[in-house]
């Protein structure tokens, strides 16, 4: 009786076909970095830019990623794209209590990552303050090429399993600062936010 | 440019012409403190009626804006018509006639202590939000509008921010270096 | 507190909690007399604590903030009576971002820089609007080079391309035209890069500054915007084909979302709103700013006031927009592009080399900022979305003592309950969209 198609007695010696062994682990790591379902968590003007991403000259389908799923049961990934308000703060950790882990956040534009330059008493100063995040996309708006390399951090990370680990330990995101990738003069300097 | 339009320093004695007057309240048409547009200076009870007055006879139909300014550290050195008390708090209503496109500005002083205004909801329905947005942010109060409640803060906000003695609400921000666990 | 909704329920109460007591579907002739009887009237906290009633009641239901179709962050509390739309209450606030408070901390030099984000899809005017009031406030609004005018003005057409274009895309998306939110979106990508070629970047330019623009036009602009102009036409035609002669197009927009001329005045429409409904009104023509009243361009109407004449309308200001710039680019004079006022210009770059005054004065314009005099200030632009004002008041100092800023948006949220009532509950979707909110000139 054969196996998968190799003999036991044979051994891999007679096996008629290619043959790919790895950890699950490693197989599991790899799926889920090419297929994840984003929410879509727009706020302002960092929105724009975000379906700009989804459009069809940037096509974020090349990373498998064009689904944008409207309930957060369904998606894996919260891009933050906008300035968070205090009103809008419960709002966005209850859509994030009910995403399902595994689940990822990007903080995309100087709004989200750090209050921007809407230092006020509306503006929560930073949405690591609601949720773990993992990625900083810098940028006001960031442009859909920093969006992008902000995605592809996300994906080596999850691919590594650096992200996983560190959420065991500490309970919050990665906090990944990605660069500035087509040159946009900012609103402001992208800064590096310490881990919590 | 070698002058400012307006002599910042003194406000210098002119012939002060006869007051106009329009509807029975009082108008300036080329105060320069308000760049030469036509102003209405109505005390707050004749207010709705004037307005109501504007809609009904000189076809002002658009009621483009319903806005509030806190003089709080302002509130000496403000020109203003005799026979106007300049208040603490001025509300300003900007409409626009259908007739010839003039838009008129008018500025209700409201008292600091009783900052109560009646409402032009039944004159002009589309003020109901932007009155909210002033109840919320300023704090004057319309009497008769029909959902007086906060619109842009949480419902549970404490305070109004845009008055003068509300703080931005800055906070210091720290920045840390990354530490090596990165 | 009160925010415990989204997507389309109430989470963590249970479903009856949604169904309204008797009391509140009977409605007083008073309450129905004052206000046409389709805004609810109910807070928060009241709509949660209502308790389940029998079955022929109406029941409210949340629509956002955070839902596909709602363009942002608006939230929409619904009174249904089965599939039809009784009674609705547009919330908003999700974006406060207390842009007047921060005005009113940032010299009248930062001030595009904060307003420019505001209303998101259309910076320019934002930009426009507040540069406007302040040359007003500072008395130099006659002496802008006629070069920096005309370059606004062609910016600002270009912008309201773009912005219709991004509607134009939502509208078909949130109506099922997938297609065209991918055509709209092509379009405006291109529209996108050439607004960044000129000022720099994608959006929230920050490009027109008091007393004119940051930088001149780059070599090359003329032949790359006719070039647009020459690829738009066709697309358009397009669209046309795709989904104004569409059945299926038709059906869903026409007679959907229906308002009158004196609703629409009375709520402070302006913009598409108030045209959809055969008002033709636009600042442009109407109180001309700039050089408007030099060009030759027809101002769009509907005749019904539906979602159709809405979307025909930004459909044809397109056009519209093309045939402006046309004459725009014709009249672009040479010459300077920004005030050559010591008072408010920094002095260019070649100066600040050799001069120590020059580098003192640019360094104080940057830090301190330029003082405006005393007064008070009031000036409009026609937005894509409509009337677009900024009120100032200045104390002398070189920041705004108030900045207020009116967003068309705020006041065309109001015509929501009014289009949607007697409506099916799919038509929210079409009608919201037709409105074409932007969430941040809403909430600022």
């Amino acid at each position: 009786m054969k196996i998968l198609g190799i003999d036991p007695d044979l051994g891999l010696d007679g096996a008629d076909h290619n043959l790919l062994t790895g950890s699950l682990e490693g197989l599991v790591k790899w799926a889920r970095q090419k297929s994840i379902f984003p929410a879509t968590f727009g706020l302002a003007c960092c929105a724009i830019e975000m379906m700009g991403t989804g459009g069809p000259h940037y096509d974020l389908a090349r990373y498998g990623m064009e689904v944008f799923r409207a309930s957060p049961r369904q998606a894996d990934l919260m891009i933050v794209a906008g300035r968070v308000s205090q009103k809008m703060a419960p709002v966005l950790r209850q859509i994030y209590d009910q995403m399902m882990e595994p689940k990822w956040v990007i903080s995309m534009g100087v709004c989200a990552s750090s209050g921007g330059m809407f230092n006020n008493y509306a503006i929560v100063q930073g949405v690591d303050q609601v949720v773990p995040v993992d990625v900083y996309a810098p940028g006001c708006p960031p442009g859909p090429e920093t969006l992008q390399h902000a995605i592809l951090t996300l994906h080596s990370v999850i691919a590594s399993g650096e992200l996983t680990h560190r959420r065991r330990q500490t309970g919050a995101g990665a906090g990944i600062q990605v660069d500035q990738r087509d040159g946009q003069t900012a609103g402001a300097t992208p800064v590096t936010i310490g881990s919590r | 440019m070698t002058e400012s339009p307006v002599d910042q320093e003194s406000p210098e004695p002119v012939e002060a012409p006869a007051p106009e007057t329009w509807h029975g309240v009082l108008i300036e048409r080329d105060a320069p403190f308000s760049r030469c547009q036509l102003v209405a200076h109505p005390p707050r009870e004749q207010y709705v009626g004037f307005v109501r007055d504007l809609r009904d006879e000189d076809q002002f139909w658009l009621c483009l804006d319903v806005t509030a300014v806190d003089y709080l550290t302002f509130q000496g050195r403000r020109p203003l018509p005799d026979g106007i008390t300049p208040e603490r708090f001025e509300l300003v209503v900007s409409l626009i006639s259908a007739k010839d496109r003039q838009r008129i500005r008018v500025r209700v002083q409201v008292p600091e202590d009783d900052p109560v205004v009646p409402t032009l909801f039944d004159v002009h329905p589309g003020t109901e939000a932007p009155e909210r947005e002033v109840f919320d942010l300023m704090g004057i109060r319309f009497d008769g509008h029909p959902d007086l409640t906060r619109i842009l803060m949480p419902e549970d906000w404490e305070g109004h921010p845009l008055r003068k003695d509300y703080a931005i609400g800055r906070i210091p921000v720290q920045f840390k270096a990354a530490n090596d666990g990165r | 507190m009160a925010v415990d909704v989204k997507g389309g329920g109430i989470v963590d109460t249970d479903e009856g909690a949604q169904e309204l007591t008797p009391t509140r579907k009977g409605m007083e002739a008073k309450e129905l007399l004052r206000e046409v009887g389709c805004v609810l009237r109910l807070s928060e906290a009241d709509a949660e604590a209502l308790e389940p009633g029998p079955d022929d009641e109406t029941m409210i239901i949340n629509m956002g903030p955070q839902h596909p179709s709602t363009h942002g962050v608006l939230r929409v509390m619904l009174e249904l009576d089965g599939e039809t739309v009784v009674r609705t209450k547009p919330i908003m606030g999700y974006l406060h971002t207390g842009m007047e408070k921060t005005g009113e901390d940032l010299t009248f030099l930062q001030g595009p820089t904060n307003v420019t984000r505001m209303d998101y899809a259309s910076p320019l005017f934002n930009e426009l609007v507040f540069c406007l009031a302040t040359e007003k406030l500072l008395g130099i609004e006659d002496d802008i080079p006629a070069r920096a005018t005309w370059i606004r003005m062609l910016l600002c057409e270009v912008n309201r391309i773009s912005s219709h274009l991004l509607f134009l895309a939502t509208n078909g998306m949130d109506i099922g035209a997938v297609t065209m939110m991918l055509y709209g979106w092509r379009e405006r990508e291109e529209m996108l890069r050439f607004l960044e070629r000129i000022t720099g970047l994608r959006m929230n330019h920050n490009f027109i500054r008091v007393g004119g623009i940051a930088a001149d036009l780059p070599p090359g602009w003329r032949d790359e915007v006719l070039g647009l102009m020459d690829m738009l036409p066709p697309r358009l035609d397009e669209y046309d084909v795709l989904m104004t002669g569409q059945p299926i197009w038709r059906e869903r927009l026409q007679g959907v979302g229906v308002i009158t001329a004196q609703e629409a005045m009375a709520l402070g429409a302006t913009g598409p709103i108030l045209r959809s409904t055969g008002v033709p009104w636009d600042l442009r023509r109407d109180a001309p700013y700039l050089h408007y009243d030099q060009l030759e361009f027809d101002v769009i109407c509907g005749s019904y006031g539906d979602c159709f004449d809405r979307y025909a309308i930004r459909l044809n200001e397109v056009r519209e927009s093309i045939r402006l710039i046309h004459q725009i680019v014709d009249m672009i004079p040479p010459g300077d592009y920004r005030i050559q006022d010591k008072k408010v210009t920094p002095p260019p770059r070649a100066r600040i080399d050799e001069s120590m005054e020059a580098l003192i004065h640019h360094f104080k314009i940057f830090t301190e900022g330029f003082k405006v005099p005393e007064g008070e200030a009031y000036a409009a632009v026609e937005s894509p979305r409509g009337e677009l004002g900024c009120y100032l008041v200045s104390d002398g100092s070189a920041k705004p003592y108030r900045m207020h800023i009116r967003g068309p948006s705020f006041f065309h949220l109001q015509c929501l309950p009014h289009m949607m009532r007697g409506g099916l509950i799919a038509d929210g979707v079409a009608v919201i969209s037709s409105v074409d909110p932007i969430l941040g000139e809403v909430d600022r």
